[in-house]
């Protein structure tokens, strides 16, 4: 396969997972200081970055077919979840994932805290916080880079999507000095769990042991087949709450 | 003990997510798929689709059925 549309696929997964980031990231920063922020951003990017050259190389020397079969079950399961989520939130089941009210709230904690010296840390909350933001939303993009990477034998292009998404999304961050509201991330995020469950399908079934009809060009197919079905849910529960009476939308407590 | 469970947890969550039915039906899907390949000479590629369609329509379904 052309590594062209793994590094886009990663590209724009790792991208919505960088915006969220960015706004604990700016508002940690912002509010309180920046040297103990970037401190708690570079000790998460070390974790990062050990993670990825411990786990990498080792699943690269699985069986291919023991590889496909356990990431593409992980990936479908992952994209799924996304779909379920991004498809809940189009049809107002559940709050939208607001990056201006997240960051809002961040500062109003962000501004409560006491400033708190520890281990040669100006700022220890500042620290934590951004140490912990980076760290989980980056454990997704790890998770992405390399299981597209493996099941490719190219984790080096998934690594140049991934590093891509991070700097555009860092650079237009702290261009505007503010959290990327404007980004459609809930329809970025139904494109990326489209892209997962669909890649996660036909790598799940090749590792499971079936041939797909015109080998990777079966993607072409699927990855729209998975978007119009998502889509057709859509429609369904929009008319299906159409047709009942409105239900309450923040009650479904709202994560990433 | 309490670090052991909270790690689990986090795993679990991040793995799994928000309904364990989904990962269920990949799983059972696959299951199936390989049986009908190894087993019965079957190349069922439509079989993991279906699969991951339902779980999709299914969760949906029970994640908004009572609002």
């Amino acid at each position: 396969m052309n590594a062209l549309p793994l590094i886009l696929t990663v590209f724009v997964a790792c991208a919505v997972e960088a915006v969220e980031a960015l706004t604990i990231v700016m508002a940690t920063g912002l509010t309180r200081e920046w040297r103990s922020t970037f401190q708690g951003m570079g000790a998460a990017l070390v974790v990062l970055a050990v993670v990825t050259a411990v786990i990498g190389p080792a699943l690269t020397l699985l069986p291919l077919s023991a590889l496909r079969l356990v990431v593409g079950a992980l990936l479908a399961i992952f994209g799924l979840q996304w779909l379920r989520k991004a498809v809940l939130r189009a049809t107002g089941y559940k709050a939208l994932h607001d990056e201006a009210s997240a960051y809002l709230r961040e500062v109003a904690a962000a501004k409560a805290a006491p400033v708190q010296a520890r281990r040669g840390v100006t700022d220890w909350y500042s620290f934590t916080l951004a140490f912990k933001g980076v760290l989980l939303e980056g454990l997704e993009v790890v998770f992405i880079v390399l299981t597209f990477g493996a099941n490719q034998h190219n984790i080096g292009a998934a690594v140049i999507g991934a590093v891509a998404a991070i700097v555009v999304v860092s650079i237009a961050g702290f261009a505007v000095k503010a959290p990327l509201s404007k980004v459609p991330e809930n329809w970025l995020k139904f494109a990326v769990g489209v892209m997962l469950t669909s890649f996660g399908t036909f790598w799940g079934a090749e590792g499971a042991g079936v041939d797909w009809p015109g080998n990777d060009a079966a993607l072409l197919v699927l990855v729209p087949v998975v978007a119009l079905v998502s889509a057709g849910y859509v429609f369904w529960l929009r008319s299906r709450k159409a047709t009942v009476s409105a239900p309450d939308k923040e009650s479904e407590v709202v994560s990433s | 003990m309490n670090r052991i469970k909270a790690f689990g947890a986090f795993w679990y969550d991040f793995v799994v997510g928000d309904d364990w039915q989904i990962a269920a039906l990949v799983v059972a899907g696959l299951a199936l798929t390989a049986i009908l390949v190894h087993t019965a000479g079957v190349n069922a590629w439509w079989l993991l689709p279906l699969f991951v369609f339902a779980a999709l329509g299914w969760s949906l379904h029970r994640a908004t059925r009572s609002r």
